[in-house]
C-alpha cells in the first residue's frame, strides 16, 4: 500500500493503493471515471490510452504507483466544460465513430501527438494510431477528423 | 475532493444510460398519446413476437412504440439496441417525419425490456428496414388520432385539417391550430396499431434522407456514454471465471484456498460457474490467477488445417435450394469446363468492447445492464436460469460496444445474474479479450466446391455448386445460367454435433460473405479462361436490370476500363446482393510479388439500398463494412489445436488498421424501392473483390481465404 498523488484532469488527486495496480482499473473502478476502455489488457488495442505529462500511454500496462507526481488527462478532462476540444469537435463533425468504444483511445491518442507537436501533420497522428484497433471500421472519418483537427491546433485554437 | 470531482459536467441525456425507473416512466405516461403494439405482428416474419405476458390491453401496459406528452414531446420505445449502426439517430427520423414535429423533440428509450415493446434482437442490416415501418405506422396512426381529435373540438371535417411543425391547423381557418401537446393535455389516449396506415409517398419526405447529426456523438466523444462495463451500483463487485483450456475440457478438480485468503476477495461457486469477486478488476484478475485447476483435456483433434476435410466428411447431406434445367444437357453445351475449391477459415466477431453485464437484484426483482443485441431473449435466459417469474427480470441495453453479430449471444449476462444472485451483491462480468476469443461464436469455415462450364458464345452454361459450412444466405447464383443446382450441406441449424470445434454464429451478413467469395473468384475464372474483360463477362452473362445498372454505376464510378484479366494492373470486381440491397465493389491492390503482402490502394462500393433514410449514417456503415471486409479477407482467421485457441488477443489476430486503410468511396444510388439493408452488403463481395483483384496483378488465384502473404506466395509458385 502506498499513497500517490497525482495531478488527474488538473486536479490534485491522491489515492492509497497498492502501488502495483494498474491505472487502468484505479481509474474505472476507484475513481469512477469510465471513459478509458478495457479492450485487450495487452496494450495491443489503444483502448486504454491516456496521457501522462505528455506521453500517449496504455494504462492497462501502467501501474498506478508509476505516476506519482505526474499529470495524467484521461478522455473526461479534454473538454473544458460544455466546450469541446478541436478534436473532439471535429470527431462529432465527421462522425468519426460508430459504436464508439474506441474513440476515447483514438482522441487521446491524438491529442497526445498535437501536444508533443502541435504542427504534426494528419498522416503523423494516424502513423500514431496505427496499433489503435477499430472494428467498426470507422477509420475514414476518423482520418478526416484527424485532419480537421491538425488543421485547427496549426491555426492556433488552443 | 471526492474522486468524482474529475467528472466533467454533462448535461442530461449525453451518457444515454441514465435508468428511467418505471415509476417515473409510468407517471410520464399516465397521460397523453399512447400507440400500443398490437399482439397480431405487422410484418408476419416473426421478428416481434407478441407483447410480453398478452397484456397489451392493461391500462398499466408500456408496450408502447411511441408516446407524444403533454408538452409535445414524442418518445419512440424501440426494443433495438444502439451498437454503432446509427438507429437512435434514424429511427426518431421517421417518427419525426411522419409527425411533423421538428426533430429535437422526438426521444427514443432503446433495448429496455421493461419500457420497450417486445423485439427478437437488432441484427444488422434489419433495424430501419423491418422497424422502420412499424415506426412510421405507429406514428401515421398517432397523427391520425391527433387530427381526430382536432377535428371533434373543432365540430370540423378531418379533410379541412392537416399537422404542421408539431400542430394540427385548420387549413383556412387560420385561428384554429393547436399543438399535439394542448390536444393531448390532461388526458391519455390509447391507440393499437391494426393494419397499415397509409404512409407518405417517399417522394413528401423532408427529414429522412437528409444527413442528422448523432444523437450518441457528444457521449462518445467525451466518455460520458455509458456501455455495460460502466454502470456502477453501489458495492459491485467484478468477477473473474475459472475457464477451461480448451474446447471439451473437462474440470478434474480445484484448490480455491489460496484465492480465498488474498483480501477483499470472495470466491463464489454456482453449479458449473466458479468466480472470483473483487471490487477491483485488476485484483480479481490476480485472485483468479491463484486458482488451482486441472483439466482433463479436450479429446477434439481439429486444427485449423485439417478443419476442412472434416467439415466435408460430417457435414449433413443437406438441401439443394436452387435447381433449374439439366445439368447433364449443361455439360454437354460446354466447350470449357471448370472445377474449383474455395476455403475460408473461422472469423472472430472480436468487437472492441468484450462482452459486458453488471447484475443487481434489488426487491426481488433482478436488473441485468449488458452489451446484447437481444435484450428480450436475453431476459428470458436469465429468467430460465435463477428460476424467477420474466416481470422479476429487467434488461437494461446501454450503448453495445459493437456487436456484427457475435452478441446475439449473451452468456455473460446469465453469468452475471448468478454470480449477483449467488453472491447477493451486484457482480460485474467484463470478458477479458481471451474470453472473448475462447467463446465466440465464429463465423464458420466454409469448403465450397464449384463445376461450371461455358459455351463458344461464353455464356454460362451449367453451375453446379456444393457449400459446405456457410449456410444459404446470398448462396444464388445471380447470373443467367440455364443449368444449375446449389447444395447447402451445414449451415446455422442441424449440424451434427462436433461438426464444429467451437461455437459459430451470425457474422456480419451470416455466410454470404464466403458464398459470394467463392461465386465471385468462379466467375472471374471462367471470365479469364474466355479472355474476357470481367465486367463485360458479368453483363454478358447477366439479366438482372437491377444488377446490371449498379454494375455500370460501379465502372463509371471507379473509371473501370475493360481488359481481359490477368491485366496486371491489380483492378478486380465482385457483386452481392443482400438484406434486399445490391451492391458492386471494385478495387485495386498492389501485391509485394516478393513477399506476398497486399496493400489495398482504392475500393469504390455502390449501393441500391431502397429509400435512403439517413445517407450519411448508410456510407458510414459501408465505411465500415469495406475496412472490416479487409480483415476476413486478408487476415483474420483464428488457428487451433485440439479445442484450444491458438490466438487468443489482438497481438496474432490481426485486425484491418489505419495504414491498411485505401482510397474509400462510396455511392448509394436513387432508388424508388422501399429501405432496404444498409449495415452489412457492402461487405458481402469484399473477399471476392480482393481475390480477383490480387489475381488480376500477378496471374495466380488464392484459393483460400484469408489471403495472407504465405498463400499469395504459395499461388505464385504454382
Ligand atoms: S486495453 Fe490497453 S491497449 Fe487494449
Ligand atoms: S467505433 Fe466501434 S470500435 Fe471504433
Amino acid at each position: 500500500m502506498r499513497t500517490v498523488s497525482f495531478t488527474l484532469n488538473g486536479k490534485p488527486t491522491r489515492i492509497t493503493t497498492d502501488e502495483k495496480r494498474l491505472l487502468l482499473w484505479v481509474l474505472r473502478d476507484d475513481l469512477g471515471l469510465t471513459g478509458t476502455k478495457f479492450g485487450c489488457g495487452q496494450t495491443a488495442c489503444g483502448s486504454c490510452t491516456v496521457v501522462i505529462n505528455k506521453d500517449a500511454v496504455r494504462a492497462c500496462a501502467t501501474q498506478i504507483g508509476d505516476v506519482d507526481g505526474k499529470t495524467v488527462v484521461t478522455i473526461e478532462g479534454l473538454a473544458q466544460g460544455a466546450r469541446l476540444h478541436p478534436l473532439q469537435d471535429a470527431f462529432v463533425k465527421h462522425a468519426a465513430f460508430q459504436c464508439g468504444f474506441c474513440t476515447p483511445g483514438m482522441i487521446m491518442g491524438a491529442y497526445a501527438r498535437l501536444l508533443q507537436n502541435p504542427r504534426a501533420t494528419a498522416a503523423d497522428v494516424l502513423h500514431d494510431l496505427d496499433d489503435h484497433l477499430c472494428r467498426c471500421g470507422a477509420h475514414v472519418r476518423i482520418a478526416e477528423a484527424v485532419t480537421t483537427a491538425a488543421a485547427a491546433m496549426r491555426g492556433g485554437v488552443r | 475532493m471526492t474522486p468524482f470531482d474529475n467528472n466533467i459536467e454533462v448535461p442530461d441525456g449525453w451518457g444515454f444510460a441514465q435508468t428511467i425507473d418505471r415509476r417515473d416512466f409510468l407517471k410520464l405516461t399516465s397521460t397523453g398519446l399512447l400507440v400500443m403494439f398490437v399482439v397480431e405482428p405487422l410484418l408476419g416474419r416473426g421478428l416481434f413476437g407478441p407483447a410480453q405476458g398478452g397484456r397489451s390491453s392493461a391500462p398499466t401496459d408500456l408496450n408502447a412504440f411511441l408516446h407524444i406528452g403533454a408538452d409535445g414531446r414524442v418518445t419512440c420505445l424501440v426494443g433495438k439496441v444502439e451498437m454503432g449502426q446509427g438507429a437512435m439517430t434514424s429511427l426518431p427520423q421517421l417518427a419525426a417525419e411522419e409527425l411533423d414535429v421538428p426533430l429535437s423533440m422526438v426521444d427514443i428509450v432503446m433495448g429496455d425490456t421493461d419500457l420497450c415493446p417486445f423485439d427478437g434482437g437488432t441484427f444488422g442490416s434489419l433495424s430501419i428496414r423491418q422497424f422502420g415501418p412499424v415506426l412510421r405506422s405507429a406514428a401515421a396512426e398517432a397523427k391520425a388520432v391527433l387530427l381526430e381529435m382536432a377535428a371533434e373540438r373543432w365540430q370540423v371535417p378531418v379533410t379541412d385539417l392537416r399537422v404542421e411543425s408539431g400542430g394540427v391547423l385548420h387549413k383556412t381557418d387560420r385561428t384554429k391550430r393547436l399543438t399535439y401537446g394542448q390536444l393531448t393535455e390532461g388526458k391519455r389516449i390509447e391507440r393499437r396499431l391494426a393494419g397499415r396506415p397509409s404512409l407518405d409517398a417517399v417522394t413528401a419526405f423532408t427529414i429522412v434522407g437528409k444527413a442528422a447529426s448523432r444523437r450518441d456523438a457528444i457521449g462518445k466523444v467525451t466518455g460520458a456514454a455509458k456501455y455495460a462495463g460502466d454502470i456502477a451500483p453501489a458495492g459491485a463487485l467484478h468477477a473473474r471465471i475459472v475457464r477451461p483450456p480448451a474446447h471439451g475440457a473437462t474440470l478434474a478438480a480445484i484448490d480455491t484456498s489460496a484465492a480465498e485468503k488474498a483480501p477483499g476477495v470472495r470466491v463464489v461457486r454456482d453449479g458449473d460457474l466458479v468466480a472470483v469477486l473483487h471490487a477491483h478488476r485488476d485484483e480479481a484478475d490476480a485472485a483468479l490467477s491463484l486458482i488451482k485447476a486441472t483439466w482433463t483435456p479436450s479429446r477434439s483433434t481439429l486444427t485449423d488445417t485439417n478443419i476442412f476435410d472434416h467439415l466435408v466428411s460430417v457435414a449433413p447431406a443437406g438441401d439443394t435450394p436452387f435447381r433449374g434445367g439439366d445439368l447433364a444437357a449443361g455439360e454437354m453445351r460446354a466447350t470449357t469446363t471448370f472445377s474449383e475449391t474455395y476455403r475460408k477459415g473461422y472469423v472472430a466477431h472480436a468487437p472492441m468492447e468484450t462482452h459486458s453485464a453488471i447484475a443487481a437484484m434489488e426487491n426481488g426483482k433482478m436488473t441485468v445492464w449488458a452489451g446484447t443485441q437481444t435484450p428480450f431473449p436475453l431476459k428470458a435466459q436469465v429468467a430460465a436460469a435463477l428460476k424467477l417469474s420474466a416481470d422479476k427480470v429487467r434488461v437494461i441495453t446501454p450503448y453495445v460496444g459493437g456487436g456484427f453479430g457475435g452478441k446475439s449471444a449473451s452468456q455473460q449476462g446469465v453469468e452475471a445474474a448468478r454470480l449477483a444472485m449467488a453472491a447477493g451483491v451486484p457482480v460485474r462480468v467484463v470478458w477479458s479479450r481471451e474470453e472473448e476469443f475462447f467463446f465466440d461464436t465464429f463465423d464458420p469455415a466454409a469448403v465450397h466446391t464449384i463445376r461450371s462450364g461455358i459455351d463458344a458464345a461464353k455464356k454460362i452454361v451449367f453451375w453446379d455448386l456444393t457449400v459446405v459450412g456457410a449456410g444459404s444466405r446470398g448462396v444464388e447464383h445471380i447470373y443467367d445460367v440455364p443449368n444449375h443446382r446449389t447444395r447447402v450441406r451445414g449451415g446455422w441449424n442441424g449440424n451434427p454435433a462436433g461438426m464444429h470445434p467451437f461455437g459459430i454464429g451470425p457474422w456480419r451478413a451470416p455466410g454470404a460473405n464466403a458464398n459470394a467469395w467463392a461465386r465471385e473468384s468462379h466467375i472471374d475464372v471462367m471470365a479469364a479462361k474466355a479472355s474476357m474483360d470481367p465486367v463485360e463477362f458479368r453483363l454478358h452473362n447477366l439479366a438482372d436490370a437491377r444488377m446490371r445498372r449498379v454494375l455500370q454505376a460501379a465502372s463509371k464510378a471507379f473509371g473501370w476500363t475493360p481488359k481481359a484479366g490477368p491485366s496486371g494492373r491489380g483492378v478486380g470486381v465482385a457483386c452481392g446482393i443482400d438484406a434486399g440491397t445490391y451492391c458492386v465493389n471494385m478495387a485495386q491492390v498492389n501485391v509485394n510479388k516478393t513477399t506476398g503482402h497486399i496493400q489495398v490502394v482504392r475500393i469504390v462500393s455502390v449501393q441500391d439500398m431502397g429509400l435512403v433514410v439517413n445517407p450519411e449514417g448508410a456510407k458510414q456503415q459501408m465505411e465500415g463494412c469495406l475496412q472490416m471486409g479487409l480483415g476476413y479477407s486478408l487476415s483474420e482467421e483464428m488457428h487451433f489445436t485440439n479445442g484450444a485457441l491458438i490466438d487468443t488477443n489482438f497481438d496474432t489476430y490481426e485486425l484491418p488498421r489505419f495504414s491498411w486503410l485505401p482510397k474509400i468511396e462510396t455511392v448509394l444510388l436513387d432508388s424508388d424501392l422501399p429501405a432496404q439493408g444498409g449495415g452489412e452488403p457492402a461487405i458481402v463481395p469484399m473477399g471476392a473483390v480482393l481475390a480477383n483483384a490480387v489475381f488480376d496483378a500477378i496471374g495466380a488465384r488464392v484459393h483460400q481465404l484469408p489471403m495472407t502473404p504465405a498463400r499469395v506466395l504459395a499461388a505464385m509458385r504454382g
